[in-house]
């Protein structure tokens, strides 16, 4: 019992630094990046010692000082609210991290030890819920503030990511038709078998439409460049206004947690999760023929590896999409959600239906 | 239909222009980690304290007030420079030299860059060739005022 409890904490704890960590590092990844593409070189000034390391102790520098700064409310805010707002976005979108498996289960001293904090059977719409409520934080936020540059914010956040959790829903519908489970290791499980003897059985294969729309739609949930309107930071400044210091150091933060958690769930769901193609238990075995074998350890070690790539590379991709388009007028934000993304959404699921029904 | 599929075409291809920039700087950078020599190079930003960009030879930077052969300030105090100047900020303070050739000299010649707005007038103005803004000072910054009247004749 006692060894169980310790099993959880200690997965709980290595999840949320990992994830942490990587939010972390996004913020220098996302300045450096976006440095690279437009010819720049970008932060790398911090250094400990004299060493810089290519800047990778800015974050670091930008903690301190969102630490050091005066926690400032407005005489005019709500001070519970303003408080509550940034801590609630920043707990539903971490604790959802959860449920997203990291690896295959392991054997360690006769022990079934799952790289995964809690293995729920309703994985999928536990997202989808704490995704919902992250909304909350934005709501709050606009409303403690008492200010009318935030509360338009917030009312446009909430319009734009309620309209987009319809395109969202629709969109993993069809993966549900197709790998008949809401538990996420067995979603990643399916996606091990292979189609026609040689292409892995990932759901990009299966549901090239409902990835399209889940991560379009995924980007409006992130609220970041290209979908930004509850913060549009040239315009007004949004929910953020009333906010300074480590609030709106939080609220940055989920920020970067939610594109995180938007590679994780497009990792998981359409390209495999930890499966490594070709990859069994016993190691390799190739369509053209042939065998590698690999020890299970290194199995385990592989699988870990995969996942964390593909995420980087989803992490990657939205770093260069949020640097590479301008925003969205909210009109048109609203038509591409509505009139786009809902309707291939359902096309998505007539299509996967009669494809399933005609087998 | 026709018009949806043109806007995916050139939003798929914005993204690939920033991705090719993307790439093919972090190319060069990578050569330049491992010490390889480009002639392109990954950023065009230049480092600046310790890298500095080569100033046009018609910069106008601080001014300095020329000397003659014998150490002497070639100005002649013939304050055509303070006429000129629209932001009155030269003065010049005449004296009587020894020397019947030259007659005046300038006893005291002041800048005051809170006022100066680099247009180098003066030195168009000036009959002796006596000040030029070629000195490629161009980091002139104080932390008070007074630290930005500069005495040129010194």
């Amino acid at each position: 019992m006692l060894v169980d409890v310790l099993i959880v904490l200690v997965q709980v704890v290595l999840t949320l630094t990992w994830t942490l960590l990587l939010a972390l590092f996004l913020t220098w990844v996302e300045r450096k990046q976006s440095a690279v593409m437009q010819d720049r070189i970008g932060a790398n000034r911090a250094s400990i010692f004299g060493l810089r390391l290519f800047g990778l102790f800015q974050p670091f520098a930008d903690a301190i000082k969102m630490l050091f700064k005066e926690d400032f409310v407005p005489s005019f805010s709500q001070r519970f609210l303003h408080w509550l707002a940034p801590t609630m976005s920043f707990f539903f979108t971490a604790v959802t991290m959860v449920a997203v498996p990291f690896g295959d289960a392991v054997r360690l001293f006769g022990r079934r030890i799952p790289l995964q904090v809690v293995d729920l059977n309703a994985a999928l719409l536990f997202v989808l819920a704490m995704l919902s409520l992250g909304i909350y934080g934005i709501l709050i936020s606009g409303w403690a503030s008492s200010n009318r540059f935030a509360l338009i914010g917030s009312l446009r956040g909430a319009a734009q990511l309620i309209s987009y959790e319809v395109a969202l829903g629709l969109s993993l519908v069809g993966l549900i038709m197709v790998f008949p489970s809401l538990r996420l290791s067995r979603i990643v499980e399916f996606q091990g078998a292979m189609l026609f003897g040689f292409l892995p059985k990932w759901g990009i294969f299966l549901q090239p439409l409902g990835f399209a729309v889940f991560f379009l739609a995924g980007l409006a949930e992130t609220k970041r460049v290209p979908f930004d309107m509850p913060e549009g930071e040239s315009e007004i400044i949004g929910f953020y206004t009333e906010y300074g210091g480590l609030k709106f150091g939080l609220f940055m933060f989920t920020d970067f947690l939610e594109v995180i958690l938007l590679s994780a769930l497009a990792t998981t769901l359409f390209f495999g999760g930890w499966q490594v193609p070709w990859l069994g238990a016993g190691g390799f075995v190739f369509p053209w023929g042939g065998n590698l074998k690999v020890a299970p350890w290194a199995v385990t070690v592989l699988q870990v590896l995969a996942f964390n790539l593909k995420v980087f590379f989803f992490c990657w991709l939205q770093v260069l999409i949020r640097w590479t388009y301008p925003r969205f007028r909210y009109d048109q934000l609203m038509d591409f959600g509505w009139k786009v993304l809902v309707p291939l959404g359902v096309v998505n699921i007539l299509a996967t239906g009669l494809i399933l029904a005609a087998r | 239909m026709m018009k949806s599929w043109r806007v995916l075409k050139e939003l798929l291809r914005g993204g690939a222009i920033t991705a090719r920039h993307f790439f093919v700087n972090m190319a060069f950078h990578t050569l330049k980690l491992f010490g390889v020599r480009t002639k392109r190079k990954g950023a065009v930003t230049i480092q600046y304290p310790e890298e500095r960009k080569e100033l046009s030879p018609r910069h106008r930077s601080l001014h300095r007030v020329l000397s003659r052969e014998d150490g002497k300030p070639r100005c002649v105090a013939c304050m055509l420079c303070v006429t000129v100047c629209p932001s009155e900020c030269l003065s010049v303070e005449a004296a009587e030299d020894d020397d019947p050739e030259v007659q005046k000299y300038a006893a005291r010649f002041v800048v005051d860059l809170n006022r100066c707005c680099f247009c180098g007038f003066c030195v168009e103005a000036c009959p002796v060739d006596a000040i030029r803004m070629d000195t490629g000072e161009i980091r002139l910054a104080a932390t008070a005022r007074a630290g930005l009247t500069i005495p040129l004749d010194k």
